[in-house]
């Protein structure tokens, strides 16, 4: 066996091994504070940071007429033509920010569920919960219930509803991922079908409202969804980030997690619940749009080059996607609005595909 | 950010008084052990003490309960009746991170995700010692590098653990429990789907292991001879329940073999180590000619 | 012996007499109430009135025949998707069947103008088979060949986009929504013999090769490597086995709607029935299982659904789910389903 000691000179702030490039260490004397963090890592989270902005400031520049950013500034501010005040106020800003911080959450869900399940396809919306949403909105729709707070509301009870029972189906002294999976896939078939029923039955205004809304769309969303949106990322966001060191142990396998310290049943509920309420909130609020909680994390973690979704990362890919996908949608056939969940779902496939080509390790992807 | 000085000379041959904290005796037993998977009873009404500062290797066919007996002791399992101690406290009752801090234990064909690093992994193994905000203190950082150093993997640091060879990443998961710093290690079959020369390497990673640290180990082993050869204290069970248990001298017997394995054999001195060795006999060899 | 031989032989005369009545329950239930043996009279040829003959004979007969065409192709398809995949979530739609269909559908309607089921059948058909193409051959693609984890992504990729897509189209055209919603509920209601007859010959020719796959498809479960050692043609295999989906499941979609999770909870009521009757997951029981349990599944639902909404139906698709859901959830929680 080579003698290692040589090597193993240290160089000061490197990681613990001397070919150590891909993680980088810090240490505070005091308030004593460590850790290691990944250059690359921090380096994507700072450009995708900056083109979110950029997205974001650009998706408030258009619409069915264009505003320079300059108006656009002095009007958040108040200043300027009231007609333009109102349209960015009002219109845009918390469309933006909808599609903002649902994008965040759809990122940051598929993250968890990902890492939790150790599969990289799956996805939050395998388990019934976005059917459930679907479900609870087009009945408010087809039988008589609208309007801006209370769309987001069905939805949320929708997907939370579902979402317990599901849990509580598949409880039989304790559950299983498998089986939260086959109870999610025939709760989402029941509730699939009732949707298809409720749109069927509707009138035609009724069912291409519905339609729409199913597809996954940001438009005429109000700062009334914006708020508990917020909320709810205010609380869930420090949550993932704060389990993530947990959840790591766990992608070890529950035994060596175990071994490890972690309590794998709480922790692995903790990270569900998590994951539950923010594709809870996010759908509630622009819809179940396509592939943005399954690619996202996939796309975050080969940016990164890190064996396991980023969470940040996750989260600021799935706003880019939507902000993104957004603008897309607004701006691809002029004179109409596509919902953003049409481009997603479009571009999403090639994405997909792409995952398959790029596995490059035997049995990975196949 | 302080750069940190280093505390101790990496290329002295002698560990400093402050890396190795001498390990103290700890106390491993079990009693009256009841476990069952569902309603199938594996093991009924065992008791065991594992002797501090030795190497146990757990013996027996397959399906007699060894593997589940290690996973009773690690509280992967809990018992239907009877209770595992460590150090007088009943293990169900100690906090999980107080727990892993003092008994870690390597399972069966453990799985990293793909593209993980060694020093990932190994680093994983500080986890009951670190909080969110402190992950790579002093403490830390020098229990990953000796981890690494002792494991020999120190070169491999950088390399994802799903491109090593078997033995290679048998020894990465090592260095993830080395790392994780307990006094008492238990291996569930450490060298099953190795290749003879990295299963001689890793036994032989495991006692420098207990001879330089002090650590106690169990390990869950099917090879009787490298039980023979490696442990100081063999345990042979058969149907759940414990047959024998002594120095291999004392366990391993023509009898005990034939009691346990159901396996016809003859027992010699290994002339290399100077333990028993088990040399089979088979319906082709050994056996008196018609 | 003869108590084991007989055993499996029992249950498939017990299901077959269960499909039977149910049958003879579709063709005697409605929404007009017509007494039982002017039913039977109108099957032999002597209504009593030519309204009761028209009730019989363009309604319910094809729709009961349709049930029975439709549902055994889909149970069939469903028990062969999940052999070919080894996936026992998989059904039929995985190869993007429906979000093909549904995309021909409405391109047919809203950019083509087409209006007639009988015209855009052929539409749907048509979509569903380019769909699965794609999907075969972009299953393929890549260093390793075809692997089922694969075909499903490759599955989920085309099924996707074509149903954004489908949105697209329906979202700006009336006549495609309206068309779309009403096949999308899934529904026998507009079976009429004429339909029936044309797509009839797909589906026997998917039926045959289906069970002419089976055993094969035993040899499949066993594994690639294994089954290649046993000298089955994988490649060949495959691609009949795909080729019968396709067919059967292009057939029956184009007509009655997305009802392809009867593909998917089927195969497995089908295999605890087996199990129970001491048939392991032979192939060369299962598949004829399926064909004849999903078709009374389908006559159940669409014979609640004449009922229970009186004068108005409710689609027997959305019916499936709520019997089959329910029993497939049921079914999780009482045992571990097996592997297939």
């Amino acid at each position: 066996m080579p003698n290692p000691k040589s090597a193993l000179k240290s160089r000061p702030g490197s990681g613990g091994s001397p070919d150590s490039v891909r993680f980088r260490t810090y240490r505070l004397a005091l308030p004593p504070v460590s850790g290691v963090f990944r250059p690359r890592l921090v380096a994507l989270c700072v450009v995708l940071t900056a083109a979110t902005f950029l997205l974001f400031c650009w998706g408030l520049t258009t619409g069915d007429y264009p505003i320079d950013l300059t108006d656009v500034v002095r009007a958040l501010v108040g200043s300027g033509d009231p007609g333009t005040v109102l349209v960015v106020r009002e219109l845009r800003l918390p469309r933006a920010l909808v599609g903002l911080l649902a994008g965040i959450a759809f990122g940051v869900s598929g993250a968890l569920f990902q890492t939790m399940t150790r599969n990289p396809l799956a996805s939050p919306d395998m388990i019934g919960l976005t059917q459930g949403a679907g479900t609870a909105v087009v009945a408010g729709i087809v039988l008589g219930w609208d309007g801006g707070l209370g769309t987001q509301a069905l939805g949320l009870f929708g997907a939370l509803a579902t979402a317990l029972i599901v849990y509580a189906l598949a409880w039989r002294r304790g559950t299983t991922g498998y089986r939260i999976i086959l109870v999610g896939i025939g709760v989402a078939w029941i509730c699939t079908s009732a949707t298809d029923y409720l749109v069927a039955r509707g009138g035609r205004f009724q069912a291409q409202a519905a339609l729409g809304w199913l597809v996954g769309n940001l438009n005429g969303r109000t700062w009334e969804q914006v708020g508990p949106l917020a909320v709810a990322l205010a609380v869930l966001l420090p949550t993932a980030l704060l389990l993530g060191r947990l959840l790591r142990t766990l992608q070890l396998g529950d035994d060596v997690a175990t071994g490890l310290g972690t309590r794998v049943q709480p922790v692995r509920l903790a990270i569900l619940l998590a994951g539950v309420g923010l594709i809870a909130f996010a759908t509630a609020s622009a819809g179940p749009v396509a592939f943005v909680a399954l690619a996202a994390p996939q796309i975050a973690q080969r940016l990164a080059r890190t064996a396991w979704p980023p969470t940040v990362a996750s989260g600021l890919t799935g706003a880019m996607v939507v902000l993104g996908g957004d603008l897309v949608a607004r701006t691809l056939v002029p004179g109409t609005e596509l919902p953003v969940g049409i481009v997603t779902g479009v571009l999403g496939a090639p994405v997909l595909l792409w995952l398959l080509a790029r596995a490059n390790r035997a049995g990975s992807g196949g | 950010m302080s750069a940190e000085p280093m505390s101790a000379d990496p290329t002295s041959a002698d560990p400093s008084p402050t890396d190795r904290v001498p390990a103290p005796d700890p106390d491993l037993r079990a009693s009256g052990l009841r476990l069952a998977y569902d309603s199938r009873l594996v093991v009924d009404g065992l008791d065991l003490a594992v002797p501090p500062g030795r190497i146990t290797a757990i013996v027996g066919a397959n399906a007699c309960g060894k593997s589940t007996l290690l996973r009773a002791l690690a509280r992967l399992l809990a018992p239907k009746e009877g209770a595992v101690h460590l150090d007088g406290r009943a293990i169900r009752s100690i906090p999980s991170r107080e727990l892993a801090q003092r008994l870690g234990i390597l399972p069966q064909s453990p799985l990293a995700p793909e593209g993980l690093t060694v020093i990932d992994l190994v680093n994983r193994g500080r986890s009951p010692h670190q909080t969110w905000w402190r992950q790579w203190s002093k403490a830390d950082e020098q229990a990953v590098r000796e981890a690494l150093d002792s494991t020999g993997m120190t070169d491999l640091a950088d390399r994802p653990v799903d491109e090593l060879s078997g033995g290679q990443r048998q020894r990465a998961w090592i260095a993830m429990a080395v790392a994780q710093g307990t006094p008492v290690l238990l291996l569930d079959e450490p060298t099953t789907y190795l290749d003879l020369a990295h299963q001689i390497d890793v036994l032989d990673l495991i006692t420098d292991l207990n001879r330089r640290e002090n650590r106690t180990v169990v390990m869950v082993l099917h090879d009787l001879n490298q039980a023979c050869r490696y442990a100081d204290h063999v345990v042979a069970m058969k149907s759940g329940r414990i047959v024998a248990e002594g120095s291999p001298a004392e366990v391993i017997t023509a009898a005990t073999v034939e009691d346990v394995f159901d396996l016809t054999c003859q027992i010699t001195t290994d002339p290399v180590s100077g333990t028993p060795l088990v040399i089979p006999i088979g319906r082709h060899h050994g056996a008196p000619a018609r | 012996m003869t108590g084991k031989r007989a055993r499996p032989a029992l249950l498939v005369a017990l299901l077959g007499v269960v499909l039977a009545v149910l049958c003879l329950l579709s063709l005697a239930l409605g929404a007009a109430n017509i007494p039982p043996d002017q039913v039977i009279r109108a099957l032999f040829g002597d209504a009593p009135s030519r309204f009761v003959d028209n009730v019989v004979w363009t309604a319910r007969v094809p729709r009961t025949a349709l049930a029975l065409a439709a549902g055994a192709a889909l149970g069939l398809a469903g028990a062969l998707m999940q052999a070919l995949t080894r996936n026992p979530l998989a059904d039929p739609g995985v190869l993007g069947v429906s979000a093909g269909a549904s995309f021909a559908i409405v391109l047919a309607v809203g950019v083509l103008g087409i209006n007639s089921l009988y015209g855009y059948v052929w539409f749907a058909f048509a979509g569903a088979l380019i769909a699965t193409v794609a999907v075969y051959l972009l299953g393929g693609l890549g260093r390793s060949g075809m692997t089922p984890v694969k075909l499903a992504l490759a599955g989920i990729a085309v099924t996707s986009m074509l149903w954004s897509f489908t949105q697209a189209i329906v979202l700006t055209d009336v006549d495609a929504l309206n068309k779309f919603r009403f096949w999308s509920a899934g529904s026998l209601a507009d079976a009429d013999n004429g339909l029936v007859w044309r797509v009839l010959p797909f589906l026997v020719i998917g039926a045959v090769l289906a069970l002419a796959c089976a055993p094969a498809l035993n040899s499949l479960a066993l594994g690639d490597d294994v089954a290649a050692s046993l000298g089955r043609r994988l490649g060949l295999v495959r691609l009949a086995g795909v080729a019968a989906v396709t067919l059967l499941t292009g057939a029956s979609v184009a007509v009655i709607g997305p009802v392809v999770f009867i593909g998917l909870v089927v195969p497995h009521v089908a295999r605890v029935l087996a199990q129970s009757v001491g048939i392991g997951p032979d192939q060369r029981w299962l598949l004829p299982l399926s064909a004849v349990l999903a078709p009374s599944l389908l006559l159940t639902a669409d014979i609640l659904g004449r009922l229970v909404a009186r004068p108005t139906e409710i689609q027997a698709g959305v019916l499936v789910a709520f019997i089959g859901g329910p029993f497939f959830i049921a079914m999780v929680r009482r045992r571990n389903l097996a592997e297939v």
